[in-house]
């Protein structure tokens, strides 16, 4: 499967990182070479394999559903790049 | 005369206990060291008050008799332990100036066994890379050197590597998710063990591939990797997939008799075009094993091809799910903006600024093999196949096999930007005998056998069942004794 630019352009946007456009060919090439190299995996007989999730045969722990801390509203927004009021502050989002 | 950084933890846990130096003074020659060796960039962040504080407490308690194992050695942590109020990076723009409200586990636990932190060491960013070239610090150096280049100590735990072979400290903390603890320890002849998947908690470790990620000691010798790993092991709450088992004494398993175990030989590890030099190294530690009183049996694992195809789905998939976290809202790098833009020029600038190329590669790669329509012939695939690979495994462990030999890397380090120019795979590649354990969730140790023609250490990897790094711990230790590894770079830094 060879990745046309548009596609390399589409990846970069899902991803939301920034990729000039004129940056686009170099990075479609280099995502082939990656796919053609998960190619292989084409010729494994997976017929009626269950993919793996997890290593060990276990169910996932789960915690009782109660509040375990609190009050910590300073340690969360420390190191925020922009708190203001007791918030993390982004560009505005909603017109 | 041996200066104190240079001794094992057990040499100094003993020194300690009969009273003969003191943290403070274990401290001291670490941090002279530390200073010392700024030319292999292998710490990044240096802690030294923060060391010299844990010291005299580490010697109060020695002198109280309340004492564990750990207490008062002086090791370097991997900057992807979120450490409390210290810089906790992992290598990544995108979390410069990050300072963690909390302590990861791993850590704790080992702070509150008494030892002591000097800084935090360099490594590939976000874990990514098997060179320590991915790094926002710079590269990590080779204390090794046999001619003018400087060489890769291997990655991702490079900077953990090369401080624990200069002796920059008595030992490092490292994370594995391909092969990232035992690579570089094979590249730097020291010893390192990634433990079964689940035996060491997560929780605190910066997120690359959750279902492959465990971290692990990188140490001077097996007897010291035992005694740190049973510091780090155990059931933690706090990390869903953490094993509810006990740990064992590893330690008290260092027997060394291995007589009637059986070790097994991979013939598809065998790779064409492999060294004969690692060829020849492999052949060596399995004439030690046998030597010692093991039954050496052929052994096949069909599916190992596949494995570093598979990995390379499923790691940048996980990878692209937990990055997703560096946003510029929580905490690290926000971009600066242009007038207008909005909260997705905010995602997407902050992203490109932060994250470097191999980072950005991977997780376009995640996301990509994620994507609608892809899923199924890429993700899921390749999960399949880690099935069969994990398989290939089983049996061989159930037909009584009791640990497995393989090289741990197809060569010696190489020099720092020679692979710079080639494609990602070629790199991908120093990965293709240490991947398979990360699939299967195995434990894995690379211990240091015998060096190259030019002088630089090689070693071999044994591969043990699930939960046994007590056996596994032992067998190593035969090797390791057997190979009588004594070799130290000559330092040059």
């Amino acid at each position: 499967m060879s990745i046309d630019i548009d596609t390399a352009r589409k990846v970069a946007k899902l991803a939301r990182i920034r990729v000039e456009e004129a940056d686009l060919p170099a990075l479609a090439g280099e995502l082939s070479g990656i796919l053609g190299f998960m190619e292989q995996l084409n010729e494994v007989d997976v017929e009626g394999i269950e993919p793996m999730t997890s290593v060990t045969p276990m169910r996932l722990r789960r915690r009782a559903d109660v509040v375990t801390d609190g009050n910590i509203q300073t340690q969360i927004l420390k190191n925020a790049p922009d708190a203001r009021e007791g918030f993390f502050a982004v560009p505005k989002v909603v017109e | 005369m041996t200066h104190l950084n240079e001794l094992t933890i057990a040499a100094a846990r003993d020194a300690l206990r009969a009273g003969k130096t003191t943290a403070v003074d274990l401290t001291m020659a670490c941090l002279t060291a530390m200073d010392a060796g700024d030319g292999l960039n292998a710490f990044v962040h240096k802690t030294p008050d923060i060391a010299l504080d844990m010291a005299r407490a580490a010697d109060a308690r020695i002198k109280a008799g309340d004492a564990p194992d750990m207490c008062g050695i002086p090791l370097g942590i991997k900057d992807l332990f979120c450490t409390k109020g210290v810089a906790s990076q992992a290598a990544s723009n995108i979390l410069a100036g990050f300072k963690p409200e909390y302590e990861s586990t791993v850590t704790s636990q080992l702070f509150n066994a008494g030892a002591v932190m000097l800084g935090k060491l360099n490594m590939d960013e976000f874990a990514m890379g098997s060179s320590n070239e991915t790094s926002c610090y710079g590269n990590a150096i080779n204390p090794w050197k046999v001619d003018g280049r400087d060489l890769t100590p291997g990655g991702s735990s490079g900077g953990s590597a090369s401080a624990v072979a200069a002796d920059l400290c008595l030992a490092a903390t490292g994370t594995d998710t391909g092969g990232s603890i035992r690579q570089p320890a094979a590249f730097t002849g020291i010893v390192g063990i990634k433990p079964t998947y689940g035996r060491v908690s997560r929780w605190g470790v910066v997120a690359f591939a959750s279902s492959l990620d465990q971290a692990g000691p990188m140490t001077k010798t097996v007897r010291d990797a035992a005694i740190m790993l049973g510091a780090m092991s155990g059931f933690d709450p706090k990390d869903s997939t953490s094993a509810e088992l006990a740990v064992p004494d590893f330690e008290a398993a260092l027997t060394g008799d291995i007589r009637g175990q059986k070790i097994g030989i991979p013939r598809e590890y065998r790779m064409d075009g492999m060294p004969a030099e690692i060829e020849a190294l492999w052949a060596d530690g399995t004439a030690m094993l046998k030597g010692a009183g093991a039954e050496i049996v052929d052994i096949s694992l069909p599916h190992t091809k596949y494995a570093l195809p598979a990995y390379y789905v499923i790691a940048p998939a996980e990878a692209s799910s937990n990055l997703a976290r560096y946003d510029g809202v929580r905490y690290g790098h926000r971009a600066t903006l242009a007038a207008g833009d909005g909260i997705t020029e905010m995602y997407e600038k902050t992203r490109a600024e932060g994250f470097g190329p191999e980072v950005q590669r991977r997780v376009m790669i995640g996301t990509y093999v994620l994507s609608a329509g892809f899923y199924d012939a890429y993700y899921n695939r390749a999960r399949k196949v880690r099935a069969l690979i994990k398989r290939d495994f089983d049996h061989v462990f159930a037909a009584g096999v009791d640990a497995i030999l393989t090289p741990a890397t197809p060569s010696a380090a190489f020099g720092l930007g020679e692979m710079a120019d080639v494609d990602p795979i070629k790199m991908y590649l120093n990965d293709v005998f240490t991947v398979t354990v990360n699939l299967a969730g195995l434990p894995g140790i690379a211990v240091p056998v015998g060096v190259d023609a030019q002088g630089l250490p090689l070693g071999l990897q044994l591969i043990g069942k699930p939960w046994d790094e007590a056996g596994l711990l032992n067998h190593a230790y035969v090797l390791e004794q057997a190979a009588g590894f004594v070799a130290k770079p000559q330092k040059w830094w």
